[in-house]
């Protein structure tokens, strides 16, 4: 039997690790898919169609599993955290209920259009549809965000005790909902999802090109891959980038108002000035290896690198440490593991976003075997950072759930049993395992089947799908 | 917008707005229950076809719908926590194993019509076809129990009155699904779910009276209510409306007896709420103005969704105009 806080606590941190990649999915193709319908309206070129058609099938998919684990999601709210929500519900139940009433309603009524209305609607109607599909996508993380950006740096609020219990009253609205942590986080995560699928359309489109420039497969609609290839790396050369740009003052942001987090992303055990950069860190202890708190490093770093960073250019400036907090630190390990996997991988975008521009220059995007390959691995880690950023931001903030005022602790169901708890989160493991499996199988017999060929297009799109199932060998 | 100052104390124009919201969650809850209601029911009707052609006619009438429907349940979550955040907090922690088998019979519903239409064979089919029938017989049984416990003030899972109340939505929602069906197929199939659509009302009718006389029976509590106007208005209403839905079915005016079951899923919704009122949660003692948020983010959620509701309302009918009409059979779950 596991004790109903952990047993909580884990199976809210795979319920969100789990639903991030179906939104991350939709919000990152959204924009896309409004460019193909434009483009499709505007210029009647098959191949735009081909592109709408076939990506939108996988949004279809991934807004359903969306939907189905996000409703689990708002839900344990009160299942799990009634004591959270008692607590901060005047504050936090509102921004859930307007990302229902005015994002995910907008998004799944006009997805309805969108998927099955090509044929029925007029050509201005079915673009206004990607677009209201594409702007529910976006405000449901700007409430989420919000909702989420208070808990880590809570504003315009007061505490009371009613009836024996410390309830968040909302004092300032605009102080809470437009916290300093806020617009920090909406350009980090919607340029997260767009970058991550772009990565993951360049790995798809690099499989193809690699079979047919460098295999020498026969490929129908190659035209489709090439130029998916060309976007997806235009889309990269941007995003790549001001991620690691907006990151940087994220992080210093992060050092300003949560410098526990920060300490810990960094691994500062004692306050100092002149804190290096470590690029690795392991324990001199071989028995500590496991303890995410363990203390004695060994490391490789840049002298006074993490005080630059911290500071914005001074590396003589102090990081407050881990130890003169008065609250036990976060788990340093997991923290500074996830940061440091972060950060590379932000790297090794921008490095693949120079080298496909570099070969697209030099008119070798096709002939390059080896940028090829390394698209094709990469197509999955846009999704990876995602994962272990959002680990920093929610790991790094414990033991707080409201950074300063809640602990996370404190903030379960009073009443839930250990038996219950555990219950439900091997329901959930069992569960959620077999839907990535199963969403998994679909996208990838989608990506197999391809899109439509020219002459099924002038077919309505049910009956595309059928075709591509038949072709698709069943 | 005025200052915070008079949106801090003063309810907006002075009105009850603690009321209006439990009023507005449970037209909430009916939206869910009347839209998302008529695809449980088209998924439990799907146990009676045994043609594949057929199966597909009826994915496809609820293909384009069925999202849009099912947000009215997370809008309802949303205003719920939003509005009254310990009745939230309490209900859904007391309940605990009931939401969860909600939550995984609702997940099962929404990916069987997606997964059904990704393979073609009959193993693939069989299996997610299940799934629909399922997920879509259990999860308004579930509801109904989660309701009926909500409304009486349970304290454990399963109550006779609970049973009671699961199948009462059960019924309603087979009835809700054959009206839509009659909308949207032809033929020999819209005869059957005809037949079916009347078999359903008047066990509705049956089912919904032993309902109540099991609730007054067992609750006490309850029982002046019972005798509020609001509540007997509402039971003749909803006999009167069964008979209506029967006959139009009968004569084949299908728009009139799919308004006709609109009418019975807000007339059920609305029994439960005046029942229930003025508790918003009779286990915890807690009522509505008990329960309610303080005024200032009251003000602020009611003019939020006083501009919303409406819009999104808006939404609803462009996409039910863009799919009007009887399913095209070329048109499939896409």
């Amino acid at each position: 039997m596991v004790d109903p806080v952990l047993a909580s606590r884990l199976q809210f941190a795979l319920t969100t690790i789990v639903h991030i990649i179906f939104p991350v999915m939709s919000m990152g193709l959204a924009p896309f898919l409004i460019y193909f319908t434009w483009k499709e309206i505007r210029t009647k070129q098959p191949v735009y169609e081909q592109l709408r058609r076939f990506w939108t099938r996988i949004f279809a998919v991934s807004f359903v599993v969306g939907t189905v684990t996000g409703l689990v999601l708002e839900f344990e709210f009160g299942t799990n955290f009634a004591a959270f929500s008692t607590t901060a519900g005047e504050l936090f139940g509102g921004p859930l209920a307007l990302e229902g009433m005015m994002a995910f309603m907008l998004e799944a009524t006009f997805l309805g259009i969108f998927v099955f209305g090509r044929d029925r609607v007029s050509d201005r109607l079915y673009f206004l549809s990607s677009i209201a599909v594409g702007l529910g996508t976006w405000l449901s993380a700007v409430w989420i965000l919000i909702a989420n950006s208070w808990m880590q740096t809570p504003r315009g609020f007061e505490i009371v005790v009613e009836n024996g219990q410390r309830i968040v009253k909302l004092t300032d609205p605009l102080a809470a909902y437009l916290n300093p942590r806020f617009p920090y986080m909406f350009i980090h995560m919607q340029n997260a999802a767009v970058e991550s699928v772009a990565l993951f359309m360049a790995g798809v489109a690099a499989y193809y090109v690699f079979r047919h420039h460098v295999w020498g497969y026969p490929i129908e609609h190659i035209e489709v891959w090439e130029k998916t290839l060309k976007i997806a790396l235009v889309v990269l050369l941007i995003t790549a980038p001001l991620q690691v740009i907006q990151g940087d003052a994220y992080a210093r942001h992060v050092y300003e108002t949560q410098p526990l987090k920060f300490a810990a992303m960094e691994a500062v055990w004692e306050t100092d000035s002149y804190v290096p950069e470590y690029i690795v860190a392991f324990p001199t202890d071989v028995n500590d290896l496991l303890n995410p708190r363990t203390k004695d490093l060994f490391g490789i770093g840049i002298p006074g690198g993490a005080s630059w960073l911290a500071s914005g250019g001074n590396p003589q400036a102090t990081i407050r440490g881990l130890e003169s907090f008065s609250t036990k630190a976060p788990p340093v390990a997991i923290v500074f593991w996830a940061f440091r996997i972060m950060v590379a991988l932000g790297f090794w975008f921008i490095l693949l976003a120079v080298w496909g521009a570099y070969r697209w220059w030099r008119g070798e995007l096709f002939e390059d075997d080896l940028l090829h390959k390394a698209l094709m691995a990469s197509s999955l880690l846009g999704f990876v950072a995602v994962e272990v950023g959002w680990i920093v931001t929610e790991v790094g903030r414990q033991p707080w759930v409201i950074q300063g005022v809640m602990k996370t602790s404190a903030s379960v169901s009073p009443n839930l049993t250990g038996a219950e708890a555990t219950f439900t989160l091997f329901g959930f493991v069992t569960g959620y395992i077999l839907l990535l499996g199963l969403y998994t199988y679909v996208v990838g017999r989608i990506i197999r089947a391809g899109p439509p060929s020219k002459d099924e297009l002038t077919q309505s799109d049910a009956a595309h799908v059928r075709e591509s199932k038949v072709t698709s060998g069943d | 917008m005025t200052n915070v100052g008079a949106l801090a104390t003063k309810p907006l124009f002075g009105l009850p707005l603690a009321e209006l919201w439990f009023a507005l969650l449970f037209f909430i809850f009916g939206m869910f229950l009347f839209l998302d209601g008529f695809d449980f029911g088209v998924g439990v009707l799907f146990a009676t076809r045994d043609d594949d052609h057929e199966k597909e006619q009826l994915l496809a009438t609820v293909g384009p719908f069925w999202d849009g429907n099912e947000v009215w349940l997370v809008v309802f979550g949303g205003a719920l926590f939003a509005a009254f955040p310990s009745v939230y907090a309490n209900l859904f922690s007391r309940y605990y194993l009931l939401m969860f088998a909600i939550l995984a019979a609702l997940g099962l519903r929404g990916l069987a019509p997606e997964m059904y239409e990704e393979r073609e064979d009959d193993h693939w089919r069989t299996l997610w076809g299940y799934s629909f029938i399922i997920g879509s017989t259990v999860t308004p049984f579930l509801l109904g129990l989660f309701v009926m416990n909500w409304l009486v003030g349970a304290t454990g899972l399963i109550t006779p009155v609970g049973v009671l109340g699961g199948v009462t939505v059960l019924v309603l929602t087979i009835v809700d699904g054959a009206a839509f069906l009659g909308l949207k197929t032809r033929g020999a199939l819209r005869d059957e779910m005809r037949n079916y659509g009347t078999r359903a009302a008047v066990s509705y009718l049956g089912i919904a009276i032993i309902t109540l006389g099991a609730i007054y029976a067992t609750e006490p509590g309850l029982r002046s209510s019972f005798r509020s106007p609001t509540v007997v208005a509402l039971v003749m209403l909803t006999a009167t409306l069964t008979g209506i839905y029967v006959v139009a079915l009968r004569r084949r005016r299908y728009y009139a007896a799919f308004a006709a079951t609109a009418t019975l899923v807000f007339g059920l919704v609305g029994l439960v709420a005046t029942l229930l009122f003025p508790f918003v949660d009779r286990t915890a003692g807690l009522t509505v103005r008990e329960a309610i948020i303080s005024t200032l983010p009251l003000n602020l959620m009611s003019i939020m969704a006083s501009v919303l509701l409406p819009i999104v309302l808006g939404y609803f009918v462009v996409l039910y105009s863009a799919f009007s009409g009887p399913v095209d059979t070329e048109e499939t779950y896409g």
